[in-house]
């Protein structure tokens, strides 16, 4: 797998709110470094320009990390976001994104994006794709343009193949995260039932549980590969029996 | 009509006469803010232009736009709220347009930056109840009075501040916080607007007491 390069900074009003969305993300992608910047600086309610510049200015500080994108829950708080990244300057300016999408969904998305190696655009792409999700799994192909259909484009000369789900709670929020960051991957278009297969959001709005088919289909240079690991993984039960933190 | 042009001095006097108004306004703006928003600004404002005089008596600013980008960092890390950055980057695109010394055509280059600044962050336009009220009325009459130098300037800009200040009491918010009480915002004036022509007044004075 591609290695991590790009970090996320969670901004919400609460730092507690903060803290429990990273804590989410980071459950589904481990090695993408999240930073929370939630409340005020003496803790209240609201948000601080300090806590969130520092969170981006330590998070360019990983190594291995050449981007990092912001996600916010509400007003004032992307006010902020915006007030720090327009205080950058120089070249670290153009390492930092803002996101505008779903505060959890977004971070989630964005997480296991990260987690597959994507780079800043892309990542900063699957905070705004997750805002399409509450349409029950309308999803565009990732991080192309969007297709302005429901279904990602289908290659007619992509590989096809069915799988049955094996594992016991079907593709439920952590699989669907370990699929999406393993086709995240590779350079190849995955996609499952349709959907976009490096879509988090898009795999867990499937529903899909124990005993069900998916359709998968890959195409690209590593159309090949990425079909092996989906099979793999599908047979290993996306690694449900492995004990993850 | 002697001041051709403003420097670093009318900066710092400007800062710290700030910092006094809106310290013995504490009280007024908070009585606005809990009447259609959430009673921290005086609060938050107070302890903010604290900070800005606090930390520009640390320094040894040359011009007017280090010490305005002194004042808009502080402003962004210690106003809590919308205000924060909207002051922030107000005051931090008013840094960048300042220069070393301000000539009438300066000052309403300045005002024109902070508005800009302020409307980019805050996405407000005229008639909304917010600062922009203020803002929008200041730049415009410092551009039309900046023939007449920096001091006739900022003049005109705090007239027609605390003007728009004033015009705000009627208006029903449709942005920011005071938007969800509706029509019952009528008959207030809004605090950000109101705060923003202390700032201007407090610009003004510095202005004509150097």
């Amino acid at each position: 797998m591609a290695a991590v390069r790009t970090g996320l900074v969670v901004v919400s009003h609460s730092a507690k709110l903060a803290e429990g969305v990273v804590e989410v993300a980071g459950q589904m992608a481990p090695e993408v470094p999240l930073r929370p910047a939630g409340g005020t600086d003496d803790g209240g309610i609201g948000t601080s320009f300090e806590l969130v510049d520092a969170a981006v200015t330590d998070l360019l500080a990983v190594d291995g990390i050449d981007g990092v994108v912001v996600v916010t829950d509400l007003g004032s708080a992307t006010m902020t976001a915006e007030s720090v990244l327009e205080m950058l300057e120089g070249a670290v300016a153009d390492t930092v994104t803002l996101a505008d999408g779903p505060l959890v969904e977004g971070a989630v998305a964005a997480a296991v994006s990260a987690q597959g190696g994507a780079d800043r655009a892309a990542v900063a792409h699957a905070v705004t794709e997750a805002g399409a999700t509450f349409g029950a799994g309308r999803t565009t192909a990732s991080p192309e343009p969007a297709t302005g259909a429901d279904e990602v484009a289908q290659d007619a000369d992509a590989l096809a193949q069915d799988f049955v789900l094996v594992n016991e709670v079907g593709l439920h929020a952590r699989p669907a995260a370990t699929l999406a960051r393993l086709v995240t991957g590779f350079d190849a278009t995955v996609t499952v039932n349709g959907v976009d297969g490096a879509s988090v959001l898009a795999l867990m709005a499937l529903g899909l549980g124990k005993g069900e088919t998916i359709h998968v289909t890959a195409s690209g240079p590593q159309a090949a590969e990425a079909m092996d690991a989906v099979a793999d993984s599908v047979a290993d039960g996306f690694g449900e029996g492995v004990a993850t933190n | 009509m002697a001041t051709e042009t403003l420097g670093h001095a009318w900066a710092l006097d400007w800062m710290e006469r700030a910092r006094a108004a809106v310290s013995a306004e504490r009280i007024a703006l908070i009585d606005l803010d809990r009447a259609i928003g959430d009673g921290d600004h005086g609060e938050n404002m107070d302890r903010g232009f604290t900070a800005v005089t606090a930390k520009l008596a640390t320094q040894a600013p040359g011009s007017p736009g280090e010490v305005l980008k002194t004042a808009a960092t502080t402003l962004m890390s210690t106003v809590g709220g919308a205000a924060g950055p909207l002051y922030g980057t107000a005051f931090l695109r008013a840094s960048k347009a300042a220069g070393d010394a301000l000539d009438g055509d300066g000052v309403a280059a300045l005002l024109d930056a902070a508005v800009e600044g302020i409307q980019a962050r805050g996405k407000a336009e005229p008639g909304e109840k917010t600062m922009v009220d203020a803002w929008v009325p200041a730049a415009r009459a410092a551009r039309e009075a900046a023939a007449d130098g920096p001091v006739a300037a900022l003049r005109a800009a705090a007239e027609a501040a605390a003007t728009g200040a004033a015009e705000t009491e009627p208006m029903v918010a449709t942005k920011g916080r005071a938007s969800y009480l509706g029509q019952r915002s009528a008959g207030h004036r809004d605090p950000g607007a109101q705060s923003t022509a202390l700032l201007l007044q407090a610009a003004a004075e510095a202005a004509e007491a150097q």
